[in-house]
C-alpha cells in the first residue's frame, strides 16, 4: 500500500487542524463546530464534563469515527475525504485507550511487536529489540512475558503506550487513560506521558487530571456540549477563566 | 425420649420397642442423590447381563446374547461407517461454516445478508429433509474433465449431513466473533491492522476457545443422527440391524439384543464426548 503523500505540509505548519468539526450521531449532535491547531512537539489537553463530545473528537481524529462535517487534516491528509488511505493515517497517529484493550491472547512483549511486524513488514529480530527498549523506558522491563490479565492496569496501559510508541507515530492520542486506574497507579502512567511529552512527542489528550494538565499542558481546552467554551495557555486558563461554565467545571473539579 | 432410643432394637421401656414400622425419614447427613457417569455404566452393563438372561425364556435356536456375539463384527463395521460419515460431515462442514460464519462478519451489504440466510435455511429445517433433498438431486455420479466420477450412497449422505453442521459451526463462528469487545477491534483498527489481519490474527485467535465446546456439541448430534441415513438406503449400523434380525427369521425376542447393541455402541461413542464438551465448557467459564 501505498502512503498517501502529505501534499504541501512542512512541520512548521500545524500537525494536526480542526476545522468546524460536526459529528452526529443519528440527530443527536454530538460536535457543534470545533476548531483548533495542534502544532507539532505541543501538548494539548481537552477537558469538559461527562458527554461533551470529547471522545468522540479525538476518535475522529484518527478515522475511527467518520465526521459529519468540517475538516480535520493531520500532516496536511485530509481525514474526511472519502477515499482516504485510513491505515496510512493511523500508522501516523497512535492511540491509547480507557481500557487499554490489550490483546489478551498475547504477552506483553508480543502486544509491542504485532503492528511493527504485520502491519509494517518490519524485522521480527530488529522490532525486538525495539520492543523491549520500549518496555524498559515505560518501566517494565521484566514484565515482557507477562500476559495482560497478570499486570495491574497501571501496567497494561503502560504496556498500551508502548505498543502505540512501536509504531513511531507523528502524533498520540490519549482518550481518559487514566480513568479506569486506581489512584495509586494513576501516577505512574502520567509519569509515562510526561517523559514522552518532553521529549517531543505532539500529544492530544482526553483528560479529568487537572493537575497533570496545569504541569504538563501547553494548551486546554474546555468543551461543553459539543462547542469550545473557552481554551488558553494553562497559566491564563486555570487563572481567569471567564465563562460561567468553565468556571463552574473547575469550582467542582479542583 | 431421643431419637437414639427410638432407633435402638434392643431398647427396653415403651412404646419405642412396640415392633412398630417408624415412618420413613430421609437421613439428615445423606448426600444428594446425583446422576453420575458411574450411573449409565452400570445400566449399560446391566442391559448386557440382563437381556440374554431375559431373552432365554424365548426357545430353541441361537440365544439372543449368541446372534448379538454373532453378529458383531458386521454390525460393528456398520458402526465404523457411522462414526466415518459423522467425521467427514464434519470436517467438510467445519470448513465450509467457518466460510460462511466470516461471510456473514464480512463488510458491505449482500454478502453478509446471502450467507445470513443461508445460515437460517440450513439451521432451521430437519436434517432428514435435507438429506432428501441431497440424495435425490445430486447425481450418482458426475463427469469431471472427462472422468466419470461415482457418487455413492454414503458419500451423497455424508454431503447432506455437512450441511446442517455448515450452518450451526457458522452461527457459533459468527456468535464467537461477536462476543469478543467491539474495543479490540478498536485497538486493532488504530494500530493500522486491515480488516482481515484484526479477524485472523487478534479476533479469531481469542475465541477459539469459546468455539470448541458448541463445536462438540454439533458433533455429537451429527453422529446420532447419522442413523437417519439408514432411511435413505444408506449402509450403516441401523440398515445393519434390520437386516441381521430379517436374516435371523425376524424373531421378535431380538429387538431388543440387537437394538440394544445399537444403542450401547451409539452411547458409548457419545457419552464420553458429551462429558468432554461439559468439562470444556466449565473450565473455560472459570477462566
Amino acid at each position: 500500500m501505498v502512503s498517501t503523500p502529505s501534499p504541501s505540509w512542512t512541520p512548521d505548519q500545524p500537525i494536526v487542524r480542526l476545522a468546524d468539526v460536526h459529528k452526529s450521531f443519528g440527530t443527536f449532535e454530538v460536535l457543534k463546530g470545533i476548531s483548533f491547531d495542534v502544532r507539532k512537539g505541543e501538548v494539548v489537553c481537552i477537558i469538559g464534563p461527562s458527554g461533551s463530545g470529547k471522545s468522540t473528537l479525538i476518535r475522529c481524529v484518527n478515522a475511527l469515527l467518520p465526521v459529519t462535517a468540517g475538516s480535520i487534516q493531520v500532516e496536511g491528509i485530509e481525514v474526511t475525504n472519502p477515499r482516504l488511505d485510513k491505515l496510512a493515517l493511523r500508522r501516523k497517529v497512535g492511540m491509547v485507550f480507557q481500557q487499554y484493550n490489550l490483546f489478551p491472547h498475547k504477552t506483553a512483549l508480543q502486544n509491542v511487536m504485532m503492528a511493527p511486524i504485520h502491519v509494517l513488514g518490519q524485522d521480527r529480530h530488529e522490532v525486538e529489540v525495539r520492543a523491549r527498549a520500549l518496555l524498559a523506558k515505560v518501566r517494565l522491563a521484566g514484565k515482557e512475558e507477562a500476559y495482560p490479565g497478570e499486570l495491574s492496569g497501571g501496567q497494561q496501559q503502560r504496556v498500551a503506550i508502548a505498543r502505540s510508541l512501536a509504531m513511531r507515530p507523528d502524533v498520540m492520542l490519549f482518550d481518559e487513560v487514566t480513568a479506569a486506574l486506581d489512584p495509586e497507579t494513576v501516577k505512574e502512567v502520567l509519569v509515562t506521558i510526561r517523559e514522552l511529552a518532553e521529549e517531543g512527542m505532539t500529544c492530544m489528550l482526553v483528560t479529568h487530571e487537572m493537575n497533570f494538565a496545569r504541569d504538563v499542558a501547553d494548551h486546554i481546552y474546555f468543551t461543553d456540549r459539543g462547542v469550545i467554551v473557552e481554551h488558553g495557555p494553562p497559566a491564563t486558563f486555570f487563572a481567569f477563566a471567564q465563562d460561567e461554565r468553565t468556571r463552574r467545571f473547575l469550582s467542582q473539579v479542583l | 425420649m431421643s431419637a437414639s432410643d427410638r432407633k435402638g432394637p434392643r431398647s427396653e421401656g415403651w412404646p419405642g420397642d412396640l415392633p412398630v414400622l417408624l415412618p420413613f425419614a430421609i437421613p439428615e447427613n445423606a448426600p444428594p442423590a446425583r446422576l453420575r457417569p458411574v450411573h449409565g455404566w452400570l445400566l449399560c452393563g446391566l442391559a448386557v447381563v440382563a437381556l440374554p438372561a431375559w431373552a432365554q425364556a424365548g426357545t430353541a435356536a441361537l440365544s439372543p446374547l449368541d446372534v448379538v456375539v454373532k453378529w458383531a463384527p458386521l454390525l460393528l463395521t456398520g458402526f465404523a461407517f457411522n462414526v466415518a460419515i459423522s467425521l467427514m460431515a464434519m470436517a467438510i462442514g467445519t470448513v465450509a461454516g467457518i466460510g460462511l460464519g466470516l461471510a456473514m462478519l464480512a463488510e458491505g451489504r449482500v454478502l453478509p445478508r446471502i450467507a445470513w440466510s443461508a445460515t437460517q435455511v440450513f439451521r432451521n429445517v430437519p436434517w432428514l429433509v435435507l438429506l432428501f433433498f441431497v440424495m435425490f438431486l445430486v447425481p450418482f455420479q458426475v463427469t469431471v474433465f472427462g472422468i466419470r466420477v461415482p457418487l455413492p450412497d454414503w458419500l451423497k449422505a455424508t454431503f447432506g449431513f455437512s450441511l446442517p453442521v455448515m450452518a450451526n459451526v457458522a452461527e457459533i463462528v459468527r456468535g464467537a466473533v461477536r462476543s469478543v469487545p467491539n474495543t479490540q477491534w478498536e485497538a486493532a483498527e488504530s494500530l493500522a491492522f486491515t480488516r482481515r489481519q484484526t479477524l485472523w490474527r487478534i479476533i479469531l485467535p481469542q475465541c477459539t476457545k469459546r468455539m470448541l465446546p458448541p463445536w462438540m456439541n454439533v458433533y455429537a448430534l451429527i453422529a446420532m443422527a447419522t442413523v437417519q441415513a439408514s432411511i435413505v438406503g444408506v449402509t450403516e449400523m441401523l440398515t445393519l440391524t434390520a437386516q441381521v434380525h430379517a436374516a435371523e427369521g425376524g424373531r421378535p425376542e431380538l429387538f431388543a439384543p440387537l437394538y440394544g447393541f445399537a444403542l450401547l455402541c451409539f452411547f458409548l461413542y457419545c457419552y464420553p464426548i458429551d462429558r468432554l464438551t461439559a468439562g470444556l465448557e466449565r473450565r473455560f467459564e472459570t477462566r
